[in-house]
């Protein structure tokens, strides 16, 4: 199980990575903390000509203030995220999320961005991303883009990312609501594996616990890391007290078309999906009022 | 041997600077390993799954399967060798380990000595709890890791009162 | 015999070998350079059934740092067939396919090159041709006449099959108030050990010599080798000094070895293949028991069970080995520790177009004792009755032993209500019940899983003879040289490697009792297999037993031998001396005294001081034979299997998140009884490891296989091994009932736990379901199985 041969060119500047992209693009592909992908190259599933190693490049790395929230460097690792006070403090959806991503090991080496451009539809971050309608900010050799995380993930392992693009950072916009609640839940056979299903949401309620936002979506039973808007409007104007939370995710969960396999059935998944729907929609909106 | 490009990496092993030149497509065990000679630290997966290739880099436990030794490049690695004392006598935490039989055939045994060690490095008060979050990524197919466990906690114990020294 | 008669068995003391692993240096089989080794890889089958059309290795070949390319072709031209367990010899296996490829991951072609990494490449650059053929998968499909057969020269898929009848079985059942029958399926799982099997062989042309260093657990392994590479014994040395990286039984690595011996010779390289996960997980031949048992039990409305009918259907895969003796040894224990008047046992043994099967830790015992508990959980639900009180009416009684089972053995020794007792008061019964009871009030599923099985011991592989009538072994021995030296230290030299039993821990605490030296100062060797005494390496929960059993016998002739030169030149009686930390002094006289060293001195440099007849130096070998050994099966299948019969009574609570099938386990708590335990600490870890791996086989692993035949769980991301997150702490009690047959009344116990907790877990899960009317009887019992389960319609029998 070794990798095949390839080029090897770490980088010191986001452009440089950006020239190197532009020169071979679909025969490069960019590393930094390789959780995902160098399993994949060792079983020979991904073979990158050229491997442009961004893991050092100062710029890509770190948690800020910006005007809607927080922005965590692409390539911030996962366990400096999960530690971080700022992201404690202001994004507690993705903090709940990061418990269940791998182990301590590989959160150490795995970067933030590097989880939502491997775009696995039953990772946590990019759930979260997706979910929150977070902001990713792209760079390639003519220049920087935004995307919005919702319209990001096209399929498993299939993103809109061009194979010339770098993402360099991703913005969460942080809720200044009075009363705000989140919470994420994720069914794996054992911790630290990649989920059966998850699920979270984020709700912010009046003082008379009326919900004034709600951002819901699933994990694992869908192709992509599935935003559910449809959902979450739904909620909108609703007492959170009065709604029928399970209704509403039984209702979710029914229009959703996961894909089955050796571990979780479709119907199985699906059924993950609308019980794990329940819960965050709940325990949210429990968060909220508290 | 065919003429793959080499590529120099320099790190810092259990304190000692060490370098090698090697094709870009070796991994960090495999580099430990076959280059340096340290083959404490062990093969099991090779796709980051068991555990048994953790090291400490930069402080930080990682599995060493799950890199290229040329990102290492600089940095400074500790395997379960750089456990012992100066003199090669196990340490605080090995010592713990051989009390209590933390192993049966010693093929884990290395990466749940470096997931531990990082542990402790934080945390000298571990609940159970702690203690099996902390090697969860690291698989035993002897053990059922009770004595494992009963291990980290007498480590604990033992740094606890000699202040950490290990 | 209790415990503190001894003075180091039974006592916790550090093992011997820890202080090197912890250190990083143990000493595996990757662990070893020999200079100028080449590197293999393997070119694996991409389908499960096909033919072999052409091969083209040209470009393999023509790439910088590549040797060779071996195919089956050359291979089969040049070797043995490798063995196999049972009278077919028409089921022909080699470690390279030929011709016809007859699983997924199969090993093809062989490539040798200067680094792993090069032998993939060139690996991916050998092209084969093939023809897919027809692929068969399902175990009672292979059944059928009109099946695919895996091996068309044999004529059917049926390795074995025979049908026992032990005592009046048709008349028990025709006698008894009631009966039931049910199926149940055990999943293809195995040991899967962290390190995969490795092998380095080297040929010296001049000596006519292959050495071999391998990470090996397998009986008679240098004498497979050389016979299959038509060599003589002794032309091949397997260094037993390598540390094995667990085993459990599967690291038997006759294929891979046989193959890597023959590039060595064949190229005059050393050659070292290392298996890879993937190459380890497809086509390593490690998969376990995969067996559907149909099972009847007849038994009278007090609960005494009568009679057993069982139908075992086991799929080995497309090549035979031993596999198919994994339904021979549960032969020696088929009425488990209860009373049971008459057996029908019917073994099938079946090939599909899978993994091939190869020995896992208690070889087809743990399945057959979760059939069995199942059969009595069965009967206690029909009758109503406690699941307990009915074991404790049927359990054999501690005043019944030696107590002769209907399929011909004679169980030792036990005292197995006690056991039961201790585990049920380790669990606190009361309170476990009442926080089932607690747990299902609150809306979530809970279930108490009991199980009370067997392990047997000592192994003397008497199912081979039973299985095979060409087969005539009856002894199954192990030995030991102990030497103690010029200065007055001692080695122990075992004679087969060791994959984290402990044994020179056993060896060294075993002789520092009989000679009352300290064991931490004995050193203990692994002989390479030229200068090996007779084993059968550390297979079926045996070392304890034959290896304890040498280095003791030998210990006692160094011990007599002693003796012997103080009475010469203390002039007394044998009789009237006492031999104490190794010094012999005259009774009478305690100031008339020959210390060790003086004795040493004698015997190794003043003939002149010896007493005649005895050979100076201080060196002595013990070959200890089963103590039941020797007889070969009657003509209606009976035969003595183990000597010794270890018990284990296990207790656990599980609840159940009935929204998403999701087990936990809560409450574990097992009752052990391996007679006397040598070192403790060692048996703890064990049974602790083993009860681990049950885990894994009751609730998560399993081989899965797509629709054509492609192993679906060959990583480590869908073969899922139970970390410290699931293994939940278990308590163990000890107890002890010293088997008469042994020298310090041992008994075996690496297959501890194992062989009674994914019975006690599937009996948990089942007490879970049963409130609700459902019984689930496939492990493993996946969160899926388990809430598919609960959205069926009532499935309780």
């Amino acid at each position: 199980m070794k990798s095949a041969a390839f080029e090897y060119q770490r980088v010191t500047s986001v452009a440089q990575a950006c020239a190197l992209l532009a020169e071979h693009g679909a025969d490069a592909k960019l590393i930094a903390g390789g959780q995902s992908l160098v399993p994949m190259m060792a079983m020979r599933l991904a073979r990158p000509a050229v491997l442009i190693d961004i893991g050092r490049i100062a710029d890509l790395q770190g948690i800020t203030v910006c005007d809607e929230g927080v922005r965590i460097g692409a390539t911030t690792r996962q366990a400096h995220v999960q530690a971080d006070a700022l992201v404690q403090r202001e994004l507690p959806l993705l903090i709940q999320a990061m418990r269940w991503v791998g182990h301590v090991q590989t959160r150490n080496r795995g970067t933030l961005g590097g989880s939502i451009v491997h775009a696995d539809p039953s990772a946590e971050i990019p759930l979260v991303a997706a979910v929150l309608e977070a902001t990713l900010e792209l760079q390639d050799a003519n220049g920087s883009s935004e995307l919005s995380a919702a319209e990001f993930f096209y399929a498993p392992m299939v993103t809109a990312i061009a194979p010339d693009q770098c993402l360099v950072a991703v913005r969460f916009p942080v809720w200044r609501d009075a009363h705000v609640g989140s919470a994420f839940d994720e069914i794996s056979i054992r911790h630290g594996d990649f989920a059966l299903a998850s699920a979270c949401a984020q709700v912010a309620l009046d003082a008379a616990g009326v919900v004034t936002r709600c951002v819901v979506g699933v994990g694992g039973a869908a192709p992509i890391p599935q935003a559910l808007p449809e959902v979450a409007a739904q909620l909108v104007g609703q007492s959170a007290n009065a709604t029928n939370l399970d209704a509403l995710a039984a209702a979710a969960a029914a229009a959703l078309d996961p894909e089955g396999d050796l571990h979780a059935s479709a119907e199985y998944r699906r059924h993950l999906a609308q019980v794990l729907l329940g819960r965050v929609l709940r325990a949210a909106c429990e968060k909220a009022k508290a | 041997m065919s003429a793959e490009k080499l590529h120099v990496v320099t790190l810092m092993v259990n304190g000692q600077p060490r370098s090698a030149a090697v094709p870009a497509r070796t991994s960090l065990v495999d580099f430990l390993r076959d280059t340096l000679g340290l083959t404490g630290t062990h093969v099991g997966c090779e796709h980051g799954i068991c555990g048994a290739c953790s090291v400490m880099l930069d402080g930080e436990p990682v599995r060493s399967c799950l890199m290229y030794a040329v990102q290492a490049d600089a940095c400074a690695i500790t395997t379960v060798e750089g456990l012992s004392q100066p003199d090669g006598t196990p340490g605080v935490l090995q010592d713990a380990f051989c009390e209590t039989h933390g192993m049966q055939c010693g093929y884990c045994t290395p990466g749940m000595l470096i997931s531990a060690h990082a542990l402790l490095q934080t945390n000298l008060n571990p609940t159970e709890a702690d203690i099996r979050d902390a090697i969860g990524g690291n698989l035993c197919r002897c053990t059922g890791y009770v004595q494992i466990v009963a291990a980290v906690k007498l480590a604990a114990e033992k740094l606890r009162a000699t202040g950490g020294a290990k | 015999m209790s415990n503190s008669k001894f003075r180091y068995i039974g006592q916790h003391r550090r093992t011997k070998e820890d202080p090197r692993f912890v250190t990083g240096r143990g000493r595996y089989v990757a662990d070893i350079v020999v200079p100028g080794m080449k590197h293999v890889a393997l070119v694996a089958s991409p389908h499960a059934s096909a033919r072999i059309k052409a091969i083209h290795a040209d470009r393999a070949l023509a790439m910088d740092g590549v040797h060779y390319v071996l195919t089956g072709a050359e291979l089969v031209a040049a070797t043995e067939a490798l063995m196999v367990g049972v009278d077919t010899p028409l089921v022909k296996r080699y470690p390279l396919a030929h011709e016809v490829v007859r699983y997924a991951g199969e090993w093809v072609a062989a490539v040798v090159a200067d680094t792993r990494a090069l032998a993939e490449d060139a690996a991916e650059r050998v092209e084969v041709e093939y023809e897919t053929l027809p692929c068969l998968l399902d175990p009672e499909a292979a059944l059928n006449p009109d099946a695919h057969l895996v091996h068309p020269a044999h004529g059917s898929n049926v390795l074995y099959r025979r049908k026992f009848v032990w005592g009046a079985v048709e008349e028990d059942f025709a006698a008894a108030a009631q009966t039931l029958s049910f199926r149940c399926r055990w999943a293809r799982s195995a040991t899967v050990p962290i390190e995969t099997f490795g092998v380095t062989a080297r040929w010296d042309p001049a000596q006519q010599l292959l050495d071999v260093w391998a990470s090996i657990q397998m009986p008679k392994y240098p004498d497979q080798i050389a016979r299959t590479l038509r060599l003589p014994g002794n032309a091949v040395r397997v260094h037993f000094d390598v540390d094995v990286g667990g085993s459990y039984g599967v690291k038997r690595g006759i294929k891979h070895t046989v193959l890597v011996g023959y590039l060595a010779r064949k190229l005059g390289m050393p050659i070292r293949f290392i298996e890879d996960r993937l190459e380890n997980m497809r086509g390593g031949d490690m998969h376990g028991p995969d067996r559907i048992f149909d099972m009847q039990v007849a038994f009278e409305n007090d609960g005494t069970i009568r009679a057993l009918k069982i139908r075992a259907l086991d799929d080995v895969g497309a090549y035979a080995g031993r596999s198919p003796l994994q339904l021979g040894k549960p032969v020696g224990a088929i009425v488990g520790p209860y009373q049971i008047h008459s057996v029908e046992y019917e073994p099938i043994s079946v090939l599909t177009n899978k993994t091939a099967q190869e020995a896992v830790r208690g070889f087809g015992q743990a399945p057959t004792n979760f059939a069995i508990e199942s059969a009595i959980d069965r009967v206690a639900r029909h009758l109503n009755m406690d699941r307990v009180a009915l074991r404790r009416h049927n359990l054999i009684r501690k005043d019944q032993f030696p107590y002769l089972i209907p399929s011909g053995t004679t169980y030792d020794s036990g005292d197995y209500h006690t056991v039961l007792d201790k585990a049920m008061a380790a669990a606190d019964y009361p309170a476990l019940v009442a926080a089932r009871d607690a747990a299902r009030a609150a809306g979530k599923l809970a279930g108490i899983g009991i199980a009370t099985c067997l392990e047997p011991s000592g192994g003397n592989s008497s199912f081979e003879p039973l299985f095979n009538p060409k087969n005539l072994t009856t002894t199954w021995m192990d030995s030991c040289l102990v030497r103690v030296d010029l200065s007055g230290a001692i080695t122990g030299v075992m004679n087969t490697s060791t994959s984290g039993q402990g044994h020179e821990t056993l060896v060294s605490t075993v002789v520092g009792e009989i000679l009352e030296r300290d064991p931490a100062d004995i050193r203990v060797v692994h002989a390479d297999s030229l200068n090996a005494l007779p084993s059968n390496s550390p297979v079926g929960s045996r070392m304890a037993i034959m290896l304890g059993s040498a280095a003791a016998g030998a210990a006692k002739i160094i011990k007599a031998n002693l003796m012997a030169i103080a009475a010469h030149n203390l002039k007394c009686p044998l009789d009237d001396l006492v031999y104490r930390d190794g010094h012999v002094s005259v009774k009478a006289e305690p100031s008339r005294v020959m210390d060790w060293d003086a004795l040493i001195e004698i015997a190794h440099r003043r003939i002149h001081q010896m007493p005649p007849g005895l050979e100076p130096g201080l060196q002595a070998k013990f070959v200890f034979e089963v103590p039941t050994g020797g007889g070969l099966p009657t003509a209606d299948g009976r035969v003595q299997m183990y000597p010794c019969y270890s018990f284990e009574a296990h207790v656990v609570l599980v609840e159940i998140d009935p929204a998403t099938g999701q087990p936990t386990l809560t409450r574990y708590a097992i009752g052990h009884d391996c007679g006397t335990m040598i070192s403790p600490q060692i048996v703890h870890g064990m049974t602790w490891g083993g009860i681990a791996h049950g885990i894994g086989a009751a609730l998560y692993e399993k081989f899965a296989f797509s629709e054509n035949g492609q192993l679906a769980s060959q990583t480590f991301m869908d073969y899922l091994m139970p970390s410290a997150m699931e293994v939940p702490s278990v308590d163990i009690v000890d107890h002890c009932t010293p088997s008469p047959l042994t020298v310090f009344g041992q008994k075996g116990s690496g297959e501890a736990g194992y062989l009674g907790a994914p019975a006690a877990i599937a009996c948990a899960i089942n007490d879970a379901l049963a409130p609700s009317g459902h019984a689930l009887d496939e492990l493993p019992m996946t969160p899926m199985a388990i809430w598919s389960t609960l959205q069926s319609a009532g499935s309780m029998k």
